[in-house]
C-alpha cells in the first residue's frame, strides 16, 4: 500500500500555513526518496489543531497537529508516516472525543475524502440519495423532505419541504434552484467548509431539488470573501459535468440539471433571499416586497427554490436514509442535526454537528474548553450580527429553535461567538447599529436612518451624556426599527442592542468602559420587564 | 478620476463580449473588470450599458451599491482586517493598531507611496481562528503577537518585490 497523507486545503487550515507544511513535507519526502500521496482534504473542523496532518495506518488515520513547517523534519524522524510518537501526535483522529461525540450527517465526509474525487465521494456514500431520487416522483421526493422535518438552515427555519411543494406545484416553463452561500454572519463558516471539503454533496442536493420541483438550472451565490470556496466549487462543478452528474442526462437518467456559481460583491444584505435574487439578476441588492414569494416569482420572475447551502446539502442523506432516519435526531420541532460553529474567544473553536438539543454550556465548555484567553465567559452571541447577546447565566438554554425564541434569542445559521470579561457591551451595541448602517440597502427609513441615529445615541451613552434619556430613546428607536423595517436587517438589529442593554446594564451607565474602572465588576443581571424582541 | 490613466477600451469590450451571454451578466462583468484593472474605470460603465442594453444610471447604480467594486485603484497590496464580532472578541482592534504602528495608516487608508492599503472586512469565515486578515487573497489566522509581525513582514516583502 502506498503511503497516504492528508493535509487540509480548507481556507482556515491554509490560514495557519497548511500549504507551507505541504511544501515542507514534499521536500522531506524527496530528500529521503520516499513516495507518498498527499491529499488535500477538507477540514475536520477541529480548527485549533490546524494544520492537522493525517497519515493512513492499518489502525486508521493518525493525526498530528498543529503542524508548522519547522516541525516537519522532526515528524519524519519520529516515523510519523507510520503513526510514530511525537509531541504533536493526537492519536486516531476519529477517536478524538470532540469528533467522536458528534453526529455527523451533513458533514459525514468533510475532512475525510478528497473533495474533488467523485470516486471517493461515492465510496463514502455519495450519490445514493440522488440515485434513489431518480426512481421517485417529484411529489415523493418533496414528501421525504417534508417528513424529515428539515427547516431552513439560513436563519428563518422555514420548513424546506413546504417551500419546495409551492415551487413544484407552480406552472412554468423554467424553474430555478438557488443556493444561498452568502454566509455573511460573523461566527459562521459551515457553508464555506462544506464547499471546500465536500462540494459534491451540494451538487447532489441541488440536483435532487431540481428533480423534486422540476427545475433544470441552479445557481450558487457565493460571497466574495470566500475565494477558496468559490474556486473549489467551480472545480467540483466541472468535475461533475465531465462525469455526467450534471448536464442533459444526469447519471444516464435522461433528466437534465446543470448549475453555475456567481460571486457576491461584499454586501451583507445580499444574504437576504430577495436581495440575493436581485443581485443574481445584475441589480442593486435592494429588498423586494413579498408577496410575491420567490417560490412563485423568484429568479428572472420564475418559480425558484432558494435555500441555504446546509439545507440543500442535508437533502442527500435524507433521500438516502429516509425521512425517519433524519427526523429521529433532534428535539421538539427542531429535527435533525445542525452544524454549530463555535468561534470568537474560545480555546477549541470549530464545527460541531449535533442533533438539536444540547445546551450552550455543553458546546462552549465541553467542546470549546472555555475561552482562548483563559478569562471567564461574559457574553455569547448566537445567530450572527442580528442575534442576541446573552450573559453566561443563560448558558443552560438548549440549542433548539423554539427554546431560543422563548429567551428572546435566535439560533440563525448556528454561529456561536464567545466573549470574555474584557468585552465592552456598549461598544458591541454601537457596532450592531454601525453594521446595520453600513449594510442597509436603503429602502426603508427606520433601518437607513435609524441605524445611524442609534449608533450616535449609544455613543452618547458611552460618553455619559444624558444617559437615562438616551436609553429611553434607544428603546423607542429599537421598537420603531423592529416594527417599521421591511426586512430582518433593520428589524433584528435591535436584538443585539436591546439584549446588551438588558443583560449588561452596568455597561450602559455612562461610566465608561467597564474594564477601565477599578475592579469589582458587578455580576451581570437582567432588568425585569424589559421589552422582549423575539424573532418574527 | 485622473484623466491620464490609460483606458484599454478593447480589453473592456472583450470582457463584456466574453460574458454577455451569461444569465445575469452585469455582476460577473463588473467583477472581471475590477479584477483586471484593480478598479472599475468610469469609462467602462457606458460601454457596459450599451452592450447590455441597460441605462447608464442602472449600471452606475449597481456599480456603486457593492463594496467590492472600486472607483480607483487601491494600494498595490491590500490587507483586509476582519472587524466583525468573532474577531472583535479576539482583539481585532489590537491588530488594527499593530498595522497602524507598522504602516502609519488606519482602516480605509493607503500608504502615501501607494504600496499598502488597509481595509475593514466583515467576516472571512475563519472565526474559530480569530483574529483574521486577508492579504492579496491569502488568508491569515490567529493574527496576534508574532503572527501579526509575520503578516507585516509578508506585506513588506511583497511590497519590496514590486516592479521586479
Ligand atoms: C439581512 C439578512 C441576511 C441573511 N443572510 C443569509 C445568509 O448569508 N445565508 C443564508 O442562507 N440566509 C441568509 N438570510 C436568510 C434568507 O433570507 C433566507 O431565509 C434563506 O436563504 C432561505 O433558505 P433556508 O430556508 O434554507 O434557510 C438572511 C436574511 C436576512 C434578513
Ligand atoms: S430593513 Fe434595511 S436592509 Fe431591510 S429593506 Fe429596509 S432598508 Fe433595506
Ligand atoms: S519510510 Fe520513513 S518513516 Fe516510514
Ligand atoms: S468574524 Fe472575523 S473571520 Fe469571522
Amino acid at each position: 500500500m502506498s503511503l497516504r497523507l492528508y493535509v487540509p486545503g480548507d481556507a482556515s487550515a491554509l490560514a495557519m500555513g497548511a500549504s507551507d507544511v505541504v511544501l515542507a513535507i514534499k521536500a522531506e519526502l524527496a530528500r529521503r526518496g520516499i513516495e507518498a500521496t498527499i491529499i488535500r482534504n477538507g477540514s475536520r473542523g477541529l480548527f485549533w489543531l490546524e494544520p492537522l496532518v493525517e497519515v493512513e495506518t492499518p489502525e486508521g488515520r493518525v493525526g498530528y497537529g498543529p503542524v508548522e513547517p519547522e516541525d516537519v523534519p522532526g515528524l519524519f524522524e519520529a516515523g510519523f508516516l507510520h503513526g510514530g510518537a511525537h509531541a504533536h501526535r493526537v492519536g486516531l483522529v476519529e477517536e478524538i472525543p470532540y469528533l467522536k461525540k458528534q453526529q455527523r450527517l451533513t458533514f459525514a465526509r468533510c475532512g475525510i475524502i478528497d473533495p474533488l474525487s467523485l470516486a471517493d465521494y461515492e465510496a463514502h456514500g455519495g450519490l445514493a440519495g440522488l440515485r434513489r431520487a431518480l426512481t421517485l416522483s417529484g411529489e415523493a421526493i418533496v414528501k421525504e423532505v417534508t417528513d424529515s422535518g428539515l427547516r431552513g438552515r439560513g436563519g428563518a427555519a422555514f420548513p424546506t419541504g413546504i417551500k419546495w411543494e409551492t415551487v413544484r406545484k407552480a406552472e412554468a416553463a423554467q424553474k430555478y434552484i438557488v443556493c444561498n452561500a452568502d454566509e455573511g454572519d460573523s461566527g459562521t463558516f459551515a457553508d464555506r467548509m462544506l464547499m471546500e471539503g465536500d462540494p459534491f454533496v451540494l451538487i447532489e442536493g441541488m440536483a435532487i431539488a431540481g428533480l423534486a420541483v422540476g427545475a433544470t438550472k441552479g445557481f450558487v451565490y457565493i460571497r466574495s470573501e470566500y475565494p477558496h470556496a468559490f474556486r473549489q466549487m467551480n472545480r467540483a462543478i466541472d468535475e461533475a459535468r465531465a462525469a455526467g452528474l450534471l448536464g442533459a442526462d444526469i447519471l444516464g437518467s435522461g433528466r437534465t440539471f446543470d448549475m453555475e456559481t456567481r460571486l457576491g460583491a461584499g454586501a451583507y444584505i445580499c444574504g437576504e433571499e430577495t436581495s440575493l435574487l436581485e443581485s443574481l439578476e445584475g441589480r442593486r441588492g435592494t429588498i423586494r416586497f413579498k408577496p410575491p414569494l420567490p417560490a412563485l416569482k423568484g429568479l428572472f420572475g420564475q418559480p425558484t427554490v432558494i435555500n441555504n447551502l446546509i439545507s440543500l446539502a442535508s437533502v442527500p442523506i435524507i433521500l438516502d436514509k429516509g425521512s425517519a432516519f433524519y427526523r429521529d435526531y433532534g428535539m421538539g420541532r427542531s429535527r435533525g442535526t445542525l452544524p454549530f460553529q463555535l468561534g470568537g474567544n474560545i480555546k477549541h473553536g470549530g464545527l460541531i454537528e449535533l442533533a438539536f438539543g444540547p445546551t450552550l454550556r455543553e458546546v462552549i465548555e465541553e467542546y470549546g474548553g472555555g475561552t482562548h484567553s483563559g478569562r471567564p465567559v461574559r457574553a455569547i452571541q448566537v445567530g450572527g450580527p442580528l442575534g442576541a447577546y446573552w450573559p453566561a447565566s443563560l448558558m443552560d438554554v438548549a440549542l433548539d429553535y423554539e427554546e431560543f425564541i422563548k429567551h428572546d434569542g435566535m439560533i440563525g445559521h448556528g454561529g456561536i461567538v464567545v466573549f470574555d470579561d474584557t468585552v465592552d457591551m456598549a461598544k458591541q451595541a454601537q457596532f450592531a447599529f454601525e453594521f446595520c448602517a453600513h449594510e442597509s440597502c436603503g429602502k426603508c427609513t427606520p433601518c437607513r436612518i435609524g441605524s445611524t441615529r442609534g449608533a450616535e445615541t449609544v455613543a452618547k451613552v458611552r460618553r455619559g451624556q444624558d444617559v437615562e434619556a438616551n436609553l429611553v430613546l434607544l428603546r423607542d428607536l429599537a421598537l420603531t426599527m423592529r416594527d417599521g423595517s421591511l426586512c430582518a436587517l433593520g428589524g433584528l438589529t435591535p436584538m443585539p442592542v436591546v439584549s446588551a442593554i438588558d443583560h449588561f446594564p452596568e455597561d450602559f451607565d455612562g461610566g465608561g468602559p467597564i474594564n477601565d474602572r477599578p475592579p469589582n465588576i458587578p455580576e451581570p443581571h437582567r432588568l425585569p420587564g424589559s421589552p422582549g424582541l423575539a424573532a418574527e | 478620476m485622473p484623466a491620464n490613466r490609460t483606458f484599454d477600451e478593447a480589453a473592456i469590450k472583450a470582457i463584456i463580449a466574453d460574458m454577455r451571454s451569461l444569465d445575469g451578466p452585469l455582476m460577473p462583468i463588473l467583477h472581471a473588470i475590477n479584477d483586471r484593472l484593480g478598479y472599475v474605470d468610469q469609462r467602462a460603465l457606458p460601454l457596459i450599458a450599451q452592450e447590455l442594453n441597460l441605462s447608464r444610471a442602472e449600471v452606475h447604480g449597481v456599480f456603486t451599491f457593492y463594496h467590492d467594486f472600486r472607483k480607483a485603484p487601491a494600494g498595490r497590496h491590500v490587507i483586509k482586517v476582519c472587524v466583525a464580532e468573532a474577531c472583535q472578541s479576539m482583539g481585532s482592534d489590537r491588530l488594527v493598531d499593530h498595522l497602524r504602528a507598522a504602516f502609519g495608516i488606519g482602516l480605509g487608508e493607503t500608504t502615501p507611496d501607494g504600496r499598502i492599503t488597509v481595509e475593514p472586512i466583515y467576516c472571512l469565515g475563519n472565526c474559530a481562528l480569530s483574529p483574521s486578515a486577508m492579504m492579496d487573497g491569502k488568508l491569515y489566522g490567529r493574527v496576534e503577537g508574532t503572527r501579526a509581525d509575520r503578516l507585516v513582514r509578508s506585506a513588506n516583502l511583497a511590497a519590496a518585490g514590486d516592479g521586479r
